[in-house]
């Protein structure tokens, strides 16, 4: 919203000392918040001249050059007629025109000043709207009206250049201040100042004879104001204040008609239409649209009509989208000599649906659908008369058709000291009385300590106690709230989950990885780009309705695809190597039919509660691991290495011990991983994620150097997994018995089959186990490996004798042999 | 070495002279004092203390000398003896240590060579600022609370007092899920946590709710420098008896300092949110200027005030959706941008690099966050 102080002025008397900056600084405390303030760039002389004489000279290069002799008074200090070049010839001797003298400067910190032109000294410049920024027309110079003023008189006040206009964010809730009057009635209020209120007037008699109205649907149009004017004079010019005020308020002056409508919208805040009366066959009708119907409106669009549209009728059937938009057929025009002028109360639920039905917002729409005080549309409707009569020559025909009434407004009880009760501040009853008086309300007083709070007919929003509050609260000031810290809060701190994820966080953190947040959205050529079968459980997504991309449609169900664009982002960028980790939710659809709404009156029953649960989709938390290029850096120390499967699985592994998680580890093939180099990691039997080398289309489909490693973990299980209390470690302080064994198994046997086998065979002297070496070639033979292990024995209680110890070995190497076939070297 | 020689041979005692052994004592301390070297000197033992050395073969024939001249011979042998091994073990000494600290200086590097073999992983920004914050609140004696990113409508919206056809639904655009009609949308704020936390927890004179809830949340704006269309809240709850607009301002203030330093205050400027009623815009004091000549300023770019979030007294309205008896309890709900937060404390230019994922900007922050 933007008002221009010179208007708010106007409406309210505000002492001198109410400087723009002490109006913005007040009316923001009160919840009109200042947006910005605009003021017109110039800084003068520009003054009124008088054109004495034009020359006209053409040139070289084909133009034709004005050179002109301009009276502006005694404004350039002589008196003399000053000598100014001009490109312009919409003018002639003895027009009035805007001239900026030397010294001056224009918007855009266009410096004038006495120049060489055209073999003539030019002191000065004659103005067009553009130059001036108040327009767009540059074709040709300003006329001034021949009673515009004297020459040298300041034109910077003619012109509204020397106003400063205050930009306003609106609240939803604060609809009357989409108008001077409101406005003025909040700097009223905020100064203690008296206030003219621009709907007061005196009004006919209704007689319903202005037009035919019928209201078929009284609760989306409550109330229906029509007025008739005759004898207008089409080509009447909008004077220039209105001119100007809607320019200022940010809308085109179009015609004195459409102008003076929106002239009284602004002021009152009261949307107006205007019909051209003679285009109008018979009575106007308010219904809802039936479903098919169609409505050109005024911005040409051809728009086909839901029943839950309010439109106006006449004969031939809808002529307009009921306060939103007109409909082009009874468009004033012209020639329009009679206008039928409307205004009227709309539901404002169904004014929003429209709008948001025909994408459709216009100056009415914005207004009718935050709620517009019931009683203004006959006294906008007069208002409009009376500056079509004032401006444009027309007669007010007699008559006054009004439909409908402003409903009543049910009064609020509250507790005077409920202002006091829940600001904190030492508000009096006596002070909340009265400050909801300023607002408007009428106020009964009940008892000592209830009133009864009929708010103002132009508040739809105040309806309960608390709504009285903010407006108590917000006259004595929110800067008079105290601070005070609340003393009774009980908390058990952060829970489970809240800790293990930080620990996690700092684990991998301190392991060498970077955390990074991506976005979680992918569509078919995510999980394309990632190699996963058509009927990957992947795939099935939650699917947004109205993706920001089409390329994007759903919500992730790995965490994997942010992270490899990430790396690939760092590695495009020039990083040698990345190592990057992510925590996050996925989402799996549940397929449980919709979310029930449920009323907000009361609390739903738990079932009810569950219902709503078990309609969402199934949202785990994930983690991910993407380990791309050089891990460990070459230096002067040596060479470095390069990522790959094992540091996928060694954090993994890491994250496990960080946890007290034991995890099981198995060879699987799952795209995106490489199908030979690909772990499943389960706990207890249950699977709980992948980690390996990248399958390497996938390296290669996001630019990954190859042996691109990753992982990806169900975090919730993982954290589930995690123990709680570490039991205390038992050891013992005896001399350890060592112990290397190597044993020749078949290729395909895994380390951790041959691992379990020895464990299982050395009993419970066996301390630890840890492959150290593994050797294929020749002297093994084709198809086998030879697994070098250290064993580490050690008793409790007693130095192991060397028989104990190689007795131990060998049943292990027995039992590995029993197994696995395993030989020993 | 060997048993006293009974078969003693006379000719041979006249090794045994005093000027002979010291003569042998002076030449083996002297042989000492020469070794320059941990080997020079294993040299000089062997020839001069070792087996063969005169000291020891004289030290032999003690045995084969008359018994009255065996006290006087030995104890002239034993104290030479003494005396070289004495010498031997103190130039051992010495010359181990002169060893060990020429090694020293031999193993000197060049500490200023670079040792980044590992490469440094770090935290994001996002997740321990929210912890940051969470622990202000924690000490406090709040809870956080968290719940799912993709959420009943019913919950995001209804139960927050946005009925349907509430114009603050079209402030917040939404991403809805698929089918539209399923009623399950990507949360636009954290307050449905709230609601959930209202809802399932209840509140009770003994346990009044005191909650933060940090967390993801989603909005169709396009993608640039300051708008994302996921980004991080940061809202907070008080439920409990007694609760006024000035234990928000009480609560809001403590955060705003401890998050940018002592002295940086709060001020409230009315506003509306459908959830609350009185409902404020909270800004904060500008940490870099102080208010203080803000025209200068970068930060707050001339206002002297940065702002910061919403903030207000929870609408009846939603007490009562979720349960909470409004006549007896009241409460307070603020909420900010935890990335916004972020940008002004740090003074990031660019919102996009919060969800880049360029290592460099994540390791940058260390661990201060």
């Amino acid at each position: 919203m933007k008002a221009p102080v010179s208007w708010i002025r106007e409406l309210v008397d505000l002492p001198e000392s109410v400087t723009t900056e002490v109006l913005t600084d007040r009316l923001t405390a009160l919840g009109l918040k200042l947006e910005a303030v605009d003021s017109a760039d110039i800084t003068g002389p520009l003054v009124i001249g008088r054109v004495l004489t034009q020359d006209k000279e053409p040139q070289k290069n084909g133009k034709v050059i004005n050179w002109c002799t301009v009276d502006v008074g005694d404004a350039n200090g002589t008196g003399e007629p000053q000598g100014i070049i001009c490109g312009a010839h919409n003018f002639g001797p003895g027009d009035l025109v805007v001239v900026v003298l030397p010294g001056g400067v224009l918007p855009g910190g266009f410096e004038i000043s006495a120049r060489k032109t055209y073999g003539h000294v030019s002191a000065g410049m004659i103005c067009s709207a553009r130059e001036l920024g108040i327009g767009e027309d540059h074709d040709g110079i300003i006329v001034l009206p021949p009673d515009a003023g004297e020459p040298g008189d300041d034109v910077l006040g003619l012109l509204g250049l020397d106003e400063e206009i205050i930009e306003f964010e609106i609240n939803p809730d604060r609809a009357y201040a989409l108008s001077l009057r409101g406005v003025a009635r909040e700097a009223a209020l905020g100064f203690n100042v008296p206030f003219a209120d621009p709907a007061e007037r005196e009004l006919p008699a209704v007689d319903g004879k202005a037009w035919e109205v019928v209201v078929d649907d009284p609760v989306g149009c409550p109330v229906f104001a029509a007025r008739l004017v005759s004898g207008f004079d089409p080509a009447a010019p909008t004077p220039e204040f209105i001119k100007r005020r809607v320019e200022q308020a940010g809308m085109r002056s179009i015609s004195l008609a459409v102008d003076v409508t929106n002239y009284v919208m602004l002021e009152l805040g009261q949307p107006i239409h205007g019909y051209d009366a003679d285009k109008v066959a018979g009575a106007l009708g308010v219904r809802r649209a039936r479903e098919g119907e169609r409505l050109t409106t005024l911005d040409g669009a051809d728009r086909g009509l839901s029943a839950e549209d309010l439109v106006i009728t006449d004969d031939s059937g809808p002529i307009g989208l009921a306060g939103v938009m007109g409909g082009a057929t009874t468009e004033m025009s012209e020639t329009t000599t009679r206008i039928l002028v409307e205004a009227a109360h709309w539901d404002a639920v169904s004014m929003f649906r429209t709008g948001k039905r025909h994408k459709l917002t216009s100056e009415a729409g914005k207004r009718n659908e935050r709620g517009v005080d019931p009683l203004l549309p006959g006294i906008a409707a007069d208002r409009v008369v009376e500056l079509l009569v004032e401006h444009g020559g027309a007669t007010a025909e007699p008559g006054y058709t009004l439909v409908g009434a402003a409903p009543e407004r049910p009064a609020i009880t509250i507790a005077t000291d409920l202002p006091a009760r829940l600001s904190g501040i030492d508000i009096t009853a006596m002070t909340t009385v009265e400050n909801l008086r300023a607002i408007g309300a009428t106020v009964t007083e009940q008892d000592a300590d209830t009133i009864e709070v009929v708010p103002p007919t132009w508040r739809p929003d105040i309806n309960d106690p608390y709504d009285l509050v903010e407006e108590v609260v917000r006259i004595v000031g929110y800067d008079q709230v105290p601070s005070v810290l609340p003393r009774r809060a009980t908390g058990r701190g952060l829970t489970r989950t809240q800790r293990l994820r930080r620990r996690i966080g700092r684990t991998l953190a301190g392991a060498g990885l970077v955390e990074v947040v991506s976005f979680p959205f992918v569509g078919d050529a995510t999980f394309d780009k990632l190699g996963l079968p058509a009927d990957d459980p992947l795939r099935s997504t939650v699917g947004l309705a109205n993706p920001l991309s089409s390329e994007e449609p759903a919500y992730t169900t790995t965490l994997l695809p942010g992270l490899l664009e990430a790396s690939s982002r760092n590695i495009g960028r020039g990083a040698p190597g990345v190592a990057l980790f992510e925590t996050g939710t996925v989402a799996f659809p549940a397929d449980n039919g919709p979310a029930p709404i449920y009323g907000v009156h009361t609390r739903p029953s738990e079932a009810e509660l569950e219902k709503l649960v078990e309609a969402l989709p199934v949202q785990p938390q994930h983690l991910a691991v993407v380990l791309a290029g050089e891990r460990r850096r070459a230096g002067w120390w040596g060479a470095g290495a390069d990522a790959g499967w094992t540091d996928a699985l060694a954090v993994v592994r890491r994250l496990a011990a960080d946890l007290g998680v034991t995890l099981e580890v198995a060879s699987t093939a799952r795209m995106p991983w490489h199908p030979g180099r690909c772990a499943l990691i389960s706990i207890d039997g249950v699977e709980v994620g992948h980690a390996g080398e990248l399958h390497p289309s996938v390296c290669a489909s996001y630019g990954l150097p190859a042996r691109s490693a990753a992982v990806e973990l169900d975090l919730d299980a993982m954290m589930a997994a995690a123990t709680d209390v570490t039991p205390g470690p038992q050891f013992s302080t005896m001399p350890v018995a060592k112990e290397d064994v190597a044993l020749v198994v078949d290729a395909a046997v895994s380390v951790a089959a041959v691992e379990a086998a020895l464990r299982e065979g050395a009993g419970d002297l066996l301390e630890s186990i840890r492959l150290f070496d593994v050797y294929t070639g020749a002297q093994i033979g084709e198809g086998r490996k030879s697994l070098a292990f250290a064993l580490r024995f050690r008793a409790p209680d007693r130095t192991l004798t060397e028989a104990e110890t190689s007795a131990a070995r060998d049943a292990a190497v027995a039992r590995a042999a029993e197994l696995i076939g395993a030989v020993q070297r | 070495m060997s048993g006293p020689n009974t078969d003693y041979d006379p000719v041979e005692v006249t090794t045994l002279k005093p000027e002979e052994v010291e003569a042998a004592r002076d030449a083996a301390l002297a042989a000492i004092a020469a070794a320059t070297t941990l080997d020079e000197l294993k040299t000089v033992r062997t020839e001069h203390a070792g087996d063969r050395s005169p000291l020891a073969l004289a030290n032999r024939e003690i045995g084969a000398l008359p018994p009255q001249a065996r006290k006087e011979a030995g104890q002239r042998v034993g104290q030479a003896r003494g005396a070289v091994n004495q010498a031997l073990a103190a130039r051992q000494g010495e010359l181990e240590a002169e060893h060990e600290a020429r090694i020293l200086v031999e193993e000197a590097v060049d500490v200023t060579l670079p040792t980044d073999e590992l490469p440094l992983g770090g935290r994001h920004p996002l997740t321990t600022g929210a912890e940051l914050i969470a622990d202000i609140f924690v000490a406090m004696g709040w809870e956080v609370a968290e719940g799912p990113v993709i959420e009943a409508e019913w919950l995001n919206f209804d139960a927050l007092n946005l009925g349907p056809d509430h114009p603050a639904r079209t402030m917040q655009d939404t991403f809805w899920t698929e089918p539209a009609d399923n009623h399950v949308v990507l949360r636009t704020h954290t307050s449905p946590v709230q609601a959930r936390t209202m809802l399932t927890r209840g509140v009770s004179e003994g346990a009044p709710i005191y909650v933060v809830c940090p967390g993801r949340v989603f909005r169709t704006d396009e993608y640039d420098a300051t708008h994302s269309p996921m980004f991080h809240q940061v809202e907070g709850l008080a439920i409990d008896e007694g609760i006024s607009m000035a234990h928000l301002k009480g609560t809001l203030d403590h955060f705003a300092s401890q998050m940018f330093g002592e002295g940086i205050t709060t001020r409230f400027r009315p506003s509306y949110f459908p959830f609350t009623e009185p409902s404020a815009e909270v800004d904060l004091i500008c940490f870099v200027c102080r208010g203080v000549d803000p025209e200068s300023c970068r930060t707050c770019r001339g206002e002297g005030w940065i702002e910061w979030g919403g903030c207000g007294i929870v609408n009846p309205r939603v007490l009562q959706a979720c349960g909470v008896d409004s006549e007896r309890y009241s409460g307070f709900a603020f909420g900010m941008g935890i990335d916004r937060t972020l940008m002004f404390r740090h003074g990031l230019e660019d919102l996009r690099t919060l969800f880049e994922g360029d290592v460099r900007f994540t390791t940058a922050f260390g661990s201060e966050l």
